[in-house]
This record gives structure tokens, sequence and C-alpha cells, in this order.
């Protein structure tokens, strides 16, 4: 359902300028028929994830190629070709790296048998009163603060909230509103004050918040900016002669040129009130609607601008725009070369799926720098995971509050995001707590709808410690059965959901089945980096697996990424602290073999 | 234009390879001039890599015309007979290319690439030749390797679902941050005939059996004057004979060559899209390393069989050669 866009350009080549704002399938099924013009290709400009492409739907094809973007429509197209019966070929890439696997149902392992790492999420203390990484204060500034004055009031905006204290007063929200007639500047000047200055006084106010911390420091416009700029450039509205909004930029208006440039505390204090300035100014329109688009220059240059005076405050690095933008943005990086290695290595695994070759099927990894001499890798693949919830119907296992978790918490935290279903169905024995679809009966809604806001034990089935809930998704003809465990307390910063969900074993790079090694849920493995200076993910980041073992790369911080200093850095190959190797078989069969460290451990088993 | 910034049009459209290997690189790619000849499928590919990349120039050399074969592995010519009938590959594939990206200049130059001369190739910082026989090979990369300044020099074939890359950068240096201090790498690179004069017998017994092959092949095709690819399955007792020879002459067991591999090199003379493109892609990838001086080069062959899905670096240099 994509349109094109002109950062699609250096890569996407069926593409040209002119087909910016088209739609990807169909532009590309023009462009292909240019140059074989006898196949049949069929364009349906729409969400994958779409009723209309059922199992029936699926069931039409030999093999289904993905090549999507985010992990939660590789999830729903997993288990529809795990319900069709449909091999299917995966692939992602991200910078130099990149990988191809194939997933035939009980023959090898489906896409979730390795729980792919979730997209990134902070705690929100750490957001709202102990930042410490510079994505903390682009997190805040977009999520909070740009939310806060240019989205829907309507939504719940935690920008006030304080660790510990109570809010000191209802007038709070207020605070955010322009006043009628306030002149802007002012208008600015004062939101600036309120969220850089004052808001931090009443942190700071909070000595226990500060025992081991750094403690930030309140800055203020009339510190930064003495006096109020009259004109920039002789041009007081900041856009250029055109009206139209999508040019409107305070770089352009304040004359700063170079997106690749850090910042000072003025100039970023300076394109602040400008980018406010003009979105009041010519943007009127769209405030109270605005959510945040990477493509918004303006957008880009206010949440820049936002997070490098919050991380100035709190001694944080700065960051160029260019480097803000890829994080907020959470823009993945992209060249040619690499898709076009894995292209081709999407068909050669589709043809040997076309001609039945099972014994040649492989995974096929592509690395920055050579393992054993190669640059391209091949491995068998495994057997599938007997522990997958998703292609083996493991049950899982959910503690919760029961008296204070309620089941919009569940369905939305659990049954969405963690377990990636898309028009779920929660049971209770043969109760039926929850569903989604469009023919249902108006009380029924009504009751679901009521459902939603009772806490688990207050479910008109009560769900308490001990129940078993089952959650299906018919389209994706994925059940998942859950063992309630009631817990009352939960961690703030390690267990933010206030519910853990476990059960399945992770990759076996993990040690044994033991209880109290079980992952916290999708996205915590045990791979993934734990100190601070973990590498923000994007959604789209397709991670090696954690059992190839990649040249052990230095963890870089994005800031550095984004400098002239070094080819893309594997951000994908950071992520994985593999203890296993790879191992070339003797004589000369060429098939390279993984084998896991530890003979101890669980090994995955190779198909043949 | 400014003239060391990128101009907005460039920032915005580069702006995810930007953020792989910066603004730097990419200011030097705007400046490369590359030379390419013999328009295969493979070719095709690595062309649009590099155009789509923003390199500053690529000359296209092939005079030949449309064939089956062509149409088969090259996405660059359009399959429409009153489109191609009359002219050359190089000119189909420049047309082609020019739409691809606006900011690269694609240029044709006709004529026999052997019997330009040594300037010409001054003129480019990369140059890269495929469907090349023995013979020429060894000619322009000794061309190259004339000039005062260096001029990367590559060759690269496809054949059936293998492909092989040969890479001479002569003497090249270059940085990498290490920890905290830029560590200034230097390798030195054979030159082709250099490479290929190393005695069998002392390269690692697990080298890739497709540099073996290839060289047989090589032979066989010059001892035969044969145009590059022109085999058929008739040739398989002949190119088993030139292995036998080879072979002996160089102390290694015939094993190391398997007959299979041999017969699909001289049957399948054809390429396979696939494998084109990981080619063209891994070539791609290697000439952008140079030419924005980042990243390891490879030393100095690739291979890649789709059979067993490898993509191998070999550095087979000769240490009795002559510096």
């Amino acid at each position: 359902m994509d349109t094109i866009e002109v950062s699609n350009l250096n890569r996407q080549f069926l593409f040209r300028q002119k087909h910016v704002g088209q739609s990807k399938a169909k532009v590309a099924r023009d462009a292909v028929l240019r140059f074989r013009p006898n196949i049949s290709i069929t364009p349906y400009h729409a969400n994958v994830k779409d009723p209309d492409f059922n199992v029936d739907f699926f069931k039409q094809f030999n093999v289904v190629l993905n090549g999507l973007d985010n992990l939660d429509a590789r999830r729903h197209v997993n288990r529809l070709c795990l319900a069709a019966d449909v091999p299917l070929v995966e692939s992602g890439t991200t910078g130099f790296l990149g990988q191809v696997t194939i997933h035939l149902k009980g023959k090898t392992e489906c896409y979730e048998c390795q729980p792919k790492p979730a997209p990134k999420s902070y705690p929100v203390c750490t957001i709202t009163s102990t930042p410490s990484k510079f994505v903390h204060c682009i997190v805040w500034a977009k999520d909070l603060l740009f939310a806060k004055l240019f989205g829907d009031k309507a939504q719940d905006n935690d920008l006030n909230v304080r660790s510990g204290n109570a809010s000191t007063s209802d007038h709070t929200d207020d605070v955010f509103e322009r006043r009628t007639d306030e002149d802007i500047e002012e208008y600015g000047r004062r939101i600036y004050d309120h969220v850089f200055g004052y808001n931090i006084e009443v942190a700071l106010s909070n000595e226990e918040t500060w025992k081991n911390r750094n403690r930030p420091r309140p800055i203020y416009s009339k510190d930064v900016l003495p006096e109020r700029p009259i004109n920039q450039n002789g041009n007081m509205d900041g856009a250029s002669a055109t009206d139209n909004p999508s040019s409107v930029s305070a770089m352009a208006s304040l004359g700063m040129k170079n997106p690749q440039e850090i910042w000072s505390l003025m100039e970023n204090s300076k394109i602040f009130l400008e980018a406010l300035k003009l979105f009041f100014g010519k943007r009127d329109k769209e405030i109270g609607n605005l959510s945040f688009d990477k493509d918004d220059q303006l957008a880009v240059e206010f949440v820049t601008s936002a997070a490098n005076i919050r991380a100035s405050s709190f001694g944080i690095p700065l960051h160029s725009l260019f480097e803000s933008k890829g994080m907020a943005g959470n823009i993945v990086h992209a060249v040619a070369t690499t898709n076009a290695i894995i292209a081709g290595l999407i068909v050669i695994e589709a043809i040997k799926v076309l001609q039945k070759d099972a014994k040649n099927y492989r995974m096929t990894y592509c690395l920055e720098h050579p393992s054993k001499k190669m640059l391209l890798m091949p491995v068998e693949p495994y057997e599938p995971n007997k522990s997958c919830y998703v292609c083996s119907e493991t049950p899982l296992t959910l503690e919760i509050n029961t008296h204070q978790s309620t089941l919009r918490d569940f369905v939305d935290k659990i049954v969405k995001a963690k377990l990636g279903m898309n028009l779920p169905l929660i049971m209770h024995g043969s109760a039926l707590l929850y569903e989604v679809g469009d023919d249902l009966e108006e009380d029924m809604v009504a009751n679901y709808a009521a459902n939603l806001e009772k806490v688990m034990s207050e479910l008109p089935s009560p769900v308490t410690s001990g129940t078993l809930l089952t959650v299906e998704d018919l389209q994706q003809e994925l059940t998942c059965n859950i063992n309630v465990k009631h817990r009352d307390e939960f961690d703030e910063e390690k267990e933010p959901d206030g519910m853990v969900l476990s059960g399945w074993t992770q990759a076996p790079a993990v040690e044994k089945k033991d209880e109290n090694h079980v992952g916290n849920g999708v996205g915590t493995s045990k791979n993934m980096p734990t100190n601070a200076e973990q590498v923000e993910m994007n959604e789209d980041l397709e991670i090696v697996p954690a059992d190839v073992e990649i040249p052990a790369e230095k963890k870089r911080k994005l800031s550095e990424i984004s400098n002239n200093d070094g080819l893309g850095t594997s951000r994908g190959a950071a992520e994985t602290n593999s203890h296993s190797k790879v191992e070339e078989l003797d004589d000369d069969d060429d098939v390279v073999f993984i084998c896991d460290g530890d003979s101890d451990t669980i090994k995955r088993k190779k198909l043949h | 234009m400014d003239g060391e910034e990128l101009t907005q049009q460039e920032t915005e459209l580069y702006d995810r390879q930007i953020r792989v290997w910066g603004v730097d690189a990419q200011r030097r790619l705007s400046k490369a001039n590359v030379l390419v000849c013999g328009m295969t499928g493979t070719v095709a590919e690595f062309c649009k890599n590099i155009v789509l990349a923003g390199v500053g120039s690529v000359t296209l050399v092939d005079d030949g015309v449309v064939t089956e074969e062509a149409l088969s592995a090259n996405f660059l010519i359009p399959p429409d007979e009153s489109v191609y009938k009359g002219r050359t590959l190089a000119e189909l594939c420049c047309d082609s290319l020019k739409e691809f990206n606006s900011m690269v200049r694609v240029s044709v130059e006709k004529g026999d690439i052997s019997s330009f001369r040594v300037d010409f190739f001054s003129k480019f910082d990369v140059v890269v030749i495929s469907s090349c026989s023995l013979a020429t090979k060894k000619l322009i990369n000794e061309k190259c390797r004339r000039l005062l300044r260096r001029v990367a020099f590559y060759i690269v074939d496809c054949r059936d679902s293998c492909g092989e890359i040969f890479v001479d950068l002569q003497s090249y240096k270059y940085t990498k941050k290490k920890v905290d201090e830029a560590v200034e790498f230097e390798l030195k690179y054979p030159s082709f005939e250099e490479a290929i004069t190393t005695p069998w017998r002392k390269l690692p017994r697990k080298t890739a059996k497709l540099y073996f092959a290839m060289r047989v092949i090589e032979k066989f095709e010059e001892a035969e004057g044969r145009n590059p690819a022109e085999t058929s399955l008739l040739d398989l007792p002949g190119v088993l004979k030139k292995r036998k020879e080879l072979c002996e002459a160089e102390s290694l067991n015939e094993s190391q060559i398997p007959d299979s591999l041999l017969e699909r090199l001289v049957v399948g003379t054809q390429e396979f899209p696939p494998v084109c493109a990981v080619i063209g892609g891994i070539l791609g990838q290697e000439v952008i390393k140079v030419i924005s001086g980042k990243g390891d080069p490879l030393k100095n062959f690739f291979f890649f069989d789709a059979f067993d899905g490898k993509g191998i670096i070999e550095d087979i240099s000769n240490p009795d050669a002559a510096s």
C-alpha cells in the first residue's frame, strides 16, 4: 500500500522521479512489463493485513516472496503461509548486511520460531524525567512535546508526569494552549521556559531521582536568546515566496543550510522558536491534527531543536538534523547493491522451491566482512522449533495483576503487540470475552466495549490466577493458549507493560530450559546488547540470527554511524553477541555447518 | 551549484545511502569516472548500481548487437525489436541507464577496446571489463597499470550459475578507524597475468574449484581461437583434455576440478539473471568502496556458485613473480 518517495529512488530502480506519490505496486508492475512483456503481474495497492488476503488467497500461490519493511506484517504473512501451507522466502537488508531465509510448514523453522526483536521502547519515566541518551530526548520531543503542541488534544500525554510527586495544579494542561491573541514570539518563549526551565526545576526538587544521576540544568530563553529577533535575513515570515506549507522551513528562514551541522544551544533555540512560529503562522489549520512525519521538514526541525535543548539540559551530546531525523523517523539506511544481492539470492531460493529441490534449500547471509573467506554464507535451514507458539502451539504463561490490568491492556500489549494478532478473538472456556469483526451485532459490540474497560478479575467470566485463556486470529489461523498467573508487583523499568508473557524457548544459543531464564517476551532475547551503549533498533531491522558468528564489531552509537568514520558499521551485527562458531565440514562437503558452541545445549536440528 | 557541497537534490535523493557511507564518500562518488566494456547482464546490473549511487560518469563500450542471449540476461535492453534494431548494445544500455539518475553522465565509446591507447584509460578512475578473451584481459590490465595515476581494474564474468570477479588495485592505501585512531592500510595487488601464473600447487588446498575451472576454460578458448563463451557440449572432451594437460603441468590432482563443474561451464554459456544481480551487486559495492576510499576492498578474486550458494574471496598472488 506504499507510495513512492524520493528517498526510495537511490535503490528502488523500477521507480522514477515522476512516479513520486504513486502506488509502488502499480508502478513496479508497469516497469517490469516494459522489459518482460509476457508475464502476468497483478498489483494490489492494499495492506497485506487486509482480510481479503486470507488463507484461500495465499493458497493460490506456489511460493511467497516477502519484501516487507516491518515486523508486524512479516509475522502476519508468516502465519498465513503456514495456514495455507505455502513456502515463504523471507528477506531483509540494512546497509551492507542482508539475509534470505526460507520457511516451509512442518519442514523448517517458521519465521517466528526464532523470536525477532520487537521495536525498541523506553520506560515512560526515562523519557519524561531521566533521559540519559539522545534518543530519549528525541522520543520526548516527538511523542510528547510535538504531540502536545500540534497533535490531537484529546490524546493522553505524559508531558507533565513527574516521578514521585502528584501534579501540582490542575492548570498544567492549559499551559500549552496559546492564549487568544497571544504574541507568537511570547508564546514560544513561554513554552520554551515551561518545558526547559520550569519543568526541570520541578524535577530537580525531587532529590531521590538525582541521588545517583547527573542533575539537569534548567534553561530559560532569556539566558540563551536575550533579544527578540526582529528580522532574520529580512524575512520575517520564514517562508519563501511560495505559500506552499511543505516548503516552510525554520532553517531556510534563519539562513542555516547544512543538515549535517551540529547546532549550538543558541542556534537550536532559534530554530525551536522559529519553527513554532512558522507552524502557527503558516500551518495553523493543521494544528491539532498533526502527527510527526519524517518527511515534514518543519516537524523534523522542531523535534531536532527541542531534543537538542533537552539534551543540552541533561548534559547529553547534541546531534545534527540529519542524525535526529534518522532517529525520529526510524530511518533504515539502505543502498542499491545489498538489495541487488539479496534480490538475486531470493530468486535463486524461489527457483529451488518451484523445482522442489528440498535438499538444497538454504538460508543465506550477506556479510559486510568476510567470515572464513565468505561474503555470502549459506546455512542449512533448521527443523521447526517445537516450542514455537506459532507453528507448534505451545501454551504460554502470562503474569499479570488481574485486579489492576484491564482487558484492553491485555489486548493492546499482549494480543496485538506481542502476539502480533490482527483480528483477535479471546475466550475463557466457552465464554467469548472479546472479538473483532464487521458482522457483529450491536449488543455484542457494546458488550465487548464494556469488557475492554474491566479489570481481568471482574470480567463476566472472571480471569484469575490459574485461568486458561484462548486467543485466536481466524485470518492468521493462529491459536494460542495462555495460562494466567496473578502477580501483584511489576518493575517499572524492566517490565514497563505491567505484565510478562513467557513460555517459548528462545534461540538455543541460550541455555537449557530453565524456568528462571525464560525470556521476557518477544524482543528481549538474550542476545540483545544490554549495556548502556545499546544501539537503537529500527523496526525494519532484520537481524542476522544469533548463531551465526559475525566478526565482533565495536557497537557504535548512532551519532557515530552518521558521521564519516566508517562504512555502515553493522548495526545488525552489533546485535549478535554469539558464542557459537561457524565450522566448515571436513572433506569437500560444501555446506557450511552451524553448530552451537556448547554441546550440552539444546541443538537446533539441521534438516539433513 | 556549490563547489563542494552536495546540492539539495542530491541530499534528498541520496539520503538513505549517505546514512551508510557519509557525505564525504558521496562527494567523491559524484566525481568518479567509470569505464565499462562488454554489456553483459552482469555488467548491466553493475552499471545500474553505480548510476543509482551517483557516480560522476559511466562510459560504455560494446559495439555488439542484440541477441537472444542478451535479451535473456540484460534487463536494460528494451525487448521491442523496432527499438533495438540497428543499435549497439552500448547505445541501448546508455539510453536506459540515463533514466535511472539524471545527475550521472552516461555515454558510449565506439571501437575495439584492445585498440584503445593507454592515455584513453587515464580519463577513468575505474575500468571494468567482461566477456573478453584471455589476451584482452591481460592487455587492458597492463594498459591500466602503465598510467601514472592509479586506475582500479576489474574483470567480471558469469557463466551458467557461476560468477567470477577479479580485482587489481595495484598499490592501494586506505584508512580505517580502529577504536579511536585512524590506521592506514596498504594492499599490494598482482596483475591478472601475475595472479594466474601462480603455480597451482602453491595455492591452499581448499581454493575455490571455480578458479581452476575458469582457467581451464579460458585456456581452452584461447587455444581454440574461440570468442568468450563460445563453447558447447561438443567441446567437453576437448576441455577435459585441457584440464588434464594443465593439471599435469601444475602437479594438481584432476579431481580438484570436477567434471560436473566443467560441464556446466562449457554447456551453460549463458548468464543466469539472479546471479547477474548478485555479482553485479558485489562488484558495485567494491567499486564504491574504492572510489570512496572506505571499507576493506576485496583481494583479489571473488567466486559465487548458486549451486552451493557460497560467495568466496580468494587471495591469489604469486610470491615468485617479479615486482
